[in-house]
C-alpha cells in the first residue's frame, strides 16, 4: 500500500517586517496521509484565517513549507525535478474559488481545454484531442456543444466551475485540491458541482481534498473532515460524527452558526463569547482558548490531540481522559 | 395579520413598491431586468428576497435607491417610502433621501470605506451631507461625533473604532462599521444586498444578530438580498422569490420553507442541502434564461416540471392565496 501524499509535521510560518520579525503561523504540525488506492473525499475546513488556503497551496507546490516534508508518492515535492515534477503537475490539479476570475476573457473555452493537452502532449491528433475535450466536458454534465467555442462572458458561473472540473479532468488527476469551488455559485447550481466532484471520485478514482469554510456542503460530499482554527488541528474524523456530535467547543462553535435551510432548527444556540476585537493574535497554548467559553488553566498548554471514538478525535482538554493520539498518526483514524 | 395593511392606519405600510420596471439597452438588444415587481413592506418587517444571479435582486435594489446606471433606466413604476414617491423626487430630494431615509448596505460593502480616511470622518461625512442649512436642528461637530460613538456601539464595536482606518479593521469589523453608517440617520428602510456573502459562518451570524437588534431599535424594515435560503430561513419573516425579473411567490417564511407554492420556489426549496438527506443533490434542471431572450408566457415555463400549454403563452397574473401567498403561476390562477 503506497502513500499518494504525506504531509509529515508540516508547518508554514509568513514572517514580515525587516527589522522586528513578526511571524503568523498559518500551519502548525500538521500530518496527514492519503493513500492511493482508496480515493476519498477529505475534508479541510475552518473560517477565514484558519489555514486552509494554505494548506492548499502548499499541497499543490506553490510555496515551501517552513519546517515538515510534502511527499508526493513517496518524494518530497519541493525536490522533485524534471519527469517527475511534469509527472506530480499532472497527477495533482486544483480547482479555485473564483469561477470568474480563472479565466482570460480573450480565449475560447476551446483553448483553456486544449492547453493542457497540447501541454502534457495527451493527443496525437487534433480530432483526438476534441474527443478529449468532448469527453471531460461530458463527464461534468456539459452539453460539449453548449460550450465549446464560447467565450466565458457567456457562461454562467456554474458551467464555468464545471468547466475548470473538467479541465483538471483531461489530465487523469489523482489527487483534486478543490479550494471553495463552490462559495461563488448560486445555490441552486452547488448541489450540481459537488454532485460532479463526487462522480469524480467514484468513476475516476480521483482523491479529493476539499477545503471549505461551508460545513454543510462538506458533510454531503466527504468521508471525513479535518477541522483548522488558526493552523492547528481542533477536530478531525468521520464526517458524519464531527458535524452530527461535534465534541470540540470550536467546532461546536461553527455547527451552531450554520443557517440551515429549516425554519425549525434555530442557529445561535451557543453564544459567541469573544468579538474579535478582543482576541489577541499571539498567545500560548490551545489557540481557541481566548474564546472557549470552557476554557480552563490548563489550556495555556497546547493540548494533545484526544482520540475520542474510532474515527473521531478533539484537542481540547475536555476531553483529557481519554488516549491521546500522535499528530502523524491522525490520517489512520480518518476513513476513507 | 391577515388584514391588508393599507387599509389599517397604524399598520400602513412603509415601503411599497408598485410595477417596478427597469431595462438595460445593450447592443445586443433591451434586457428586462425587472418586469413589472410589486412589494409590500410595513415598519419592522424583514423581507427577503432571494434568486438566482441574474435574476434581478441587485437591480430591484438599486432601482429603489435610483442609483441605476446607463445603459440600465427605470422604466416605470413607484416606490414609496411613507407615502413619498421616490420617483417623482428631484435629484438633490433623492440625495437627501438615501440614507435618511432609504439606506443601502452594498454587496462587499466592506470594501467600499476609504483606507485614507479615518471610519470617523466617514461617519462624519454622512451626517454632514444631510445637514439641512435652512432650519434650525444644526449638530455640533461633538454632538456628530457622539452620534457617530453609539452608532458604533449598537454595532458591537468599541468607540475607538472611530479614530481607526479600514486596514486595522477585520472583514467583520468593516461590515459593521457599514451597517453602523446605514443607521446613522435612522431610515424607515434598510436594503442589504449580501451582507455577509464574504464573511464565514461565525462573523455572519454575528453580523447578522447585529442588523436584527439595530433594525429592532430603530424600528426600520429590512430587504434581504441573497441567496442563502439558510440565511433567510433564520432571520427574515417573509420570503419573495425572483426569477427573471419577476416575482414568482411572496409567502411568510414558515410557509416558504414547509409548503411552497410555485414550482421553481419548491424546486429552490428541495436542492437545499439538510442534515437528514446526506449525499441527496437535487439541482434545478436546466439554466437560467437569458434576460435578452426570455422565453414567452411564464419566464419559467421551459425547466417547469408542470408546465402546461397556457403557461408558453400568457404570463400569469400575480393572484392572492388564501394563506396569503402572492403567486404568479397558472397553477394557481383559477383557485384564487
Amino acid at each position: 500500500m503506497s502513500d499518494l501524499l504525506e504531509l509529515k509535521n508540516v508547518t508554514k510560518t509568513y514572517s514580515r517586517g525587516l527589522l522586528s520579525r513578526v511571524s503568523t503561523t498559518a500551519l502548525n504540525n500538521v500530518s496527514l496521509k492519503l493513500e492511493s488506492d482508496q480515493p476519498t473525499i477529505m475534508t479541510v475546513a475552518g473560517e477565514s484565517g484558519s489555514g486552509k488556503t494554505t494548506m492548499a497551496m502548499l499541497l499543490l507546490g506553490f510555496i515551501p513549507p517552513t519546517s515538515g516534508q510534502i511527499l508526493y508518492q513517496g518524494k518530497d515535492i519541493q525536490s522533485l525535478r524534471g519527469e517527475e515534477r511534469m509527472m506530480y503537475r499532472r497527477e495533482v490539479q486544483a480547482v479555485f474559488q473564483d469561477p470568474f476570475a480563472v479565466f482570460n476573457p480573450f480565449y475560447t473555452v476551446d483553448h483553456l481545454l486544449s492547453v493542457p493537452i497540447d501541454r502534457f502532449k495527451l493527443a496525437k491528433s487534433k480530432s483526438e484531442a476534441r474527443d478529449k475535450m468532448v469527453e471531460a466536458l461530458t463527464a461534468v454534465g456539459l452539453r460539449p456543444g453548449d460550450v465549446l467555442g464560447r467565450f466565458p462572458h457567456q457562461l454562467s458561473g456554474g458551467q464555468r466551475q464545471r468547466i475548470n472540473v473538467a479541465r483538471a479532468l483531461i489530465l487523469r488527476p489523482k489527487l483534486l485540491v478543490a479550494d471553495e469551488p463552490v462559495s461563488m455559485v448560486d445555490a441552486s447550481l452547488r448541489a450540481n458541482i459537488l454532485e460532479t466532484l463526487r462522480g469524480l471520485q467514484k468513476n475516476y478514482g480521483v482523491s479529493i481534498i476539499y477545503i471549505t469554510h461551508d460545513l454543510t456542503t462538506a458533510y454531503h460530499i466527504a468521508n471525513s473532515i479535518i477541522v483548522l482554527y488558526r493552523g492547528a488541528v481542533m477536530e478531525a474524523g468521520e464526517v458524519d460524527a464531527v458535524i452530527k456530535s461535534p465534541q470540540h467547543p470550536y467546532t461546536r462553535l461553527l455547527i451552531d452558526s450554520i443557517p440551515w435551510p429549516d425554519i425549525n432548527r434555530r442557529w445561535g444556540e451557543t453564544e459567541i463569547k469573544a468579538k474579535e476585537m478582543e482576541i489577541s493574535e499571539a498567545g500560548v497554548g490551545c489557540r481557541f482558548s481566548s474564546r472557549c467559553p470552557f476554557v480552563m488553566e490548563k489550556c495555556k498548554q497546547e493540548p494533545p490531540l484526544f482520540q475520542l471514538m474510532k474515527h473521531q478525535a478533539a484537542s481540547c482538554y475536555l476531553h483529557e481522559k481519554h488516549p491521546t493520539i500522535e499528530p502523524e498518526k491522525l490520517s489512520d483514524l480518518l476513513p476513507v | 395579520m391577515s388584514a391588508t395593511p393599507s387599509t389599517i392606519m397604524t399598520n400602513s405600510p412603509v415601503l411599497q413598491v408598485n410595477n417596478l420596471q427597469v431595462s438595460y439597452y445593450t447592443d445586443a438588444g433591451r434586457a428586462r431586468a425587472l418586469d413589472g415587481v410589486d412589494l409590500t413592506l410595513t415598519a419592522g418587517e424583514k423581507l427577503g428576497l432571494v434568486g438566482e444571479s441574474g435574476s434581478g435582486k441587485s437591480t430591484m435594489a438599486l432601482a429603489m435607491m435610483r442609483m441605476i446606471k446607463p445603459p440600465g433606466r427605470i422604466e416605470g413604476g413607484q416606490v414609496l417610502v411613507d407615502g413619498t414617491d421616490l420617483m417623482t423626487l428631484s435629484d438633490e430630494a433623492m440625495l437627501q433621501a438615501r440614507l435618511s431615509e432609504i439606506a443601502y448596505i452594498p454587496q462587499g460593502a466592506m470594501n467600499s470605506l476609504n483606507p485614507v480616511i479615518r471610519i470617523g470622518a466617514q461617519m462624519m461625512d454622512a451626517i454632514k451631507a444631510h445637514q439641512d442649512q435652512s432650519t434650525s436642528d444644526w449638530i455640533s461637530a461633538a454632538e456628530m461625533e457622539k452620534r457617530c460613538k453609539q452608532a458604533l456601539e449598537s454595532v458591537d464595536l468599541k468607540s475607538d473604532v472611530f479614530k481607526m482606518y479600514a486596514h486595522e479593521l477585520s472583514g467583520g469589523m468593516k461590515q459593521r462599521v457599514c451597517i453602523a453608517i446605514s443607521i446613522l440617520l435612522r431610515p424607515k428602510v434598510i436594503i442589504a444586498d449580501e451582507p455577509t456573502s464574504a464573511l464565514d459562518v461565525v462573523t455572519q451570524r454575528q453580523v447578522m444578530e447585529t442588523i436584527d437588534r439595530v433594525q429592532e431599535q430603530i424600528g426600520a424594515a429590512v430587504i434581504l438580498i441573497g441567496h442563502d435560503m439558510g440565511l433567510m430561513a433564520q432571520f427574515v419573516d417573509k420570503v419573495a422569490v425572483m426569477y427573471a425579473g419577476r416575482l414568482m411567490e411572496l409567502s411568510k417564511v414558515r410557509d416558504m420553507f414547509t409548503d411552497p407554492k410555485h414550482p421553481y420556489a419548491q424546486a429552490l426549496i428541495r436542492s437545499l442541502p439538510s442534515l437528514e438527506n446526506k449525499g441527496v443533490f437535487n439541482g434545478i434542471p436546466g439554466m437560467a434564461p437569458a434576460l435578452l431572450q426570455l422565453p414567452g408566457g411564464c419566464a419559467f415555463h421551459p425547466r417547469c416540471s408542470h408546465v402546461m400549454e397556457v403557461c408558453k403563452t400568457q404570463r400569469p397574473q400575480p393572484v392572492t392565496l388564501p394563506g396569503g401567498q402572492i403567486l404568479e403561476c397558472h397553477l394557481y390562477s383559477e383557485k384564487a
